[in-house]
C-alpha cells in the first residue's frame, strides 16, 4: 500500500523518532510504514490521520498494492 | 525504544537469568551440593517451575509492550519456531525409536534448535522490516 507519510512528516518537521513517539510505536515501525514494508492496522491508520488532520484516503492509497 | 519496552526487556532478562540459575541448581545440586537428598531436589524443582512461570509471564508482558509491527514479528518468529521444533522433535523421536540413530534422543538438541530457529527468524524479519 502506498502512503504519503514521509511527505507529511517532512512537512511537519518531524523526525521518524518524533513521529514514533507521537504514534506510540517504534521508529522501526514508522520507517517500515514509510517504505511500504508494513501496512498499519486500521486503528493506527486512524491515529496517523488524526495527527495530520487529514482523511485516511488522502494518506493511504491501496491502488499500488 | 521507549521506556515501557526497556522496562519489559529488563524484567524479562532478570526472570530469564533467575530461571537459568534455578535450573542449574536443580540439575547440579544433587551431585555437588546436597548429594542425592530427594526432598531438596523436589524443593528446587518446584522453585524452578515457579520461576519458570514468572519468566513466561514476563515474556507475555514484554510482547504486549511492543507495538503492532513488532508483535507481528514476534508472532511469526514464535509460530515458525513452534512448527520447526514440533516437526523436527517428532522426526528425531521416531528416528530414536526406530533405531535410525544410534544414540538416545536428547531434549537439549531440541532446545538448541528452538533457540537457533527463533533467533534466525527474528533476525531475518527485523532485516525485512528495517
Amino acid at each position: 500500500m502506498k502512503n504519503r507519510l514521509k511527505v507529511l512528516r517532512a512537512e511537519n518537521d518531524y523526525t521518524q523518532a518524533d513521529l514514533a513517539e507521537k504514534l506510540e510505536v517504534s521508529r522501526q515501525t514508522v520507517n517500515a510504514i514509510e517504505t511500504g514494508k508494513y501496512d498499519p492496522s486500521l486503528p493506527l491508520a486512524f491515529k496517523i490521520a488524526r495527527l495530520f488532520g487529514q482523511p485516511i484516503e488522502q494518506i493511504f492509497d491501496d491502488e499500488g498494492s | 525504544m521507549n521506556a515501557t519496552i526497556k522496562h519489559s526487556i529488563r524484567q524479562l532478562a532478570i526472570w530469564t537469568a533467575a530461571w537459568l540459575v534455578t535450573t542449574a541448581i536443580a540439575v547440579f545440586g544433587p551431585t555437588f551440593i546436597w548429594e542425592g537428598n530427594t526432598a531438596l531436589s523436589a524443593l528446587f524443582i518446584t522453585i524452578n517451575l515457579a520461576v519458570g512461570a514468572g519468566m513466561v509471564f514476563a515474556n507475555i508482558r514484554h510482547v504486549l509492550s511492543l507495538d503492532e509491527m513488532l508483535q507481528k514479528i514476534q508472532l511469526q518468529a514464535m509460530g515458525l519456531t513452534l512448527g520447526v521444533t514440533l516437526i523436527a522433535g517428532i522426526a528425531y523421536s521416531i528416528a530414536d525409536i526406530t533405531d535410525v540413530i544410534s544414540q538416545d534422543a536428547e531434549i537439549s538438541f531440541l532446545i538448541i534448535l528452538m533457540g537457533l530457529t527463533y533467533l534466525s527468524v527474528l533476525a531475518i524479519l527485523n532485516k525485512k522490516y528495517s
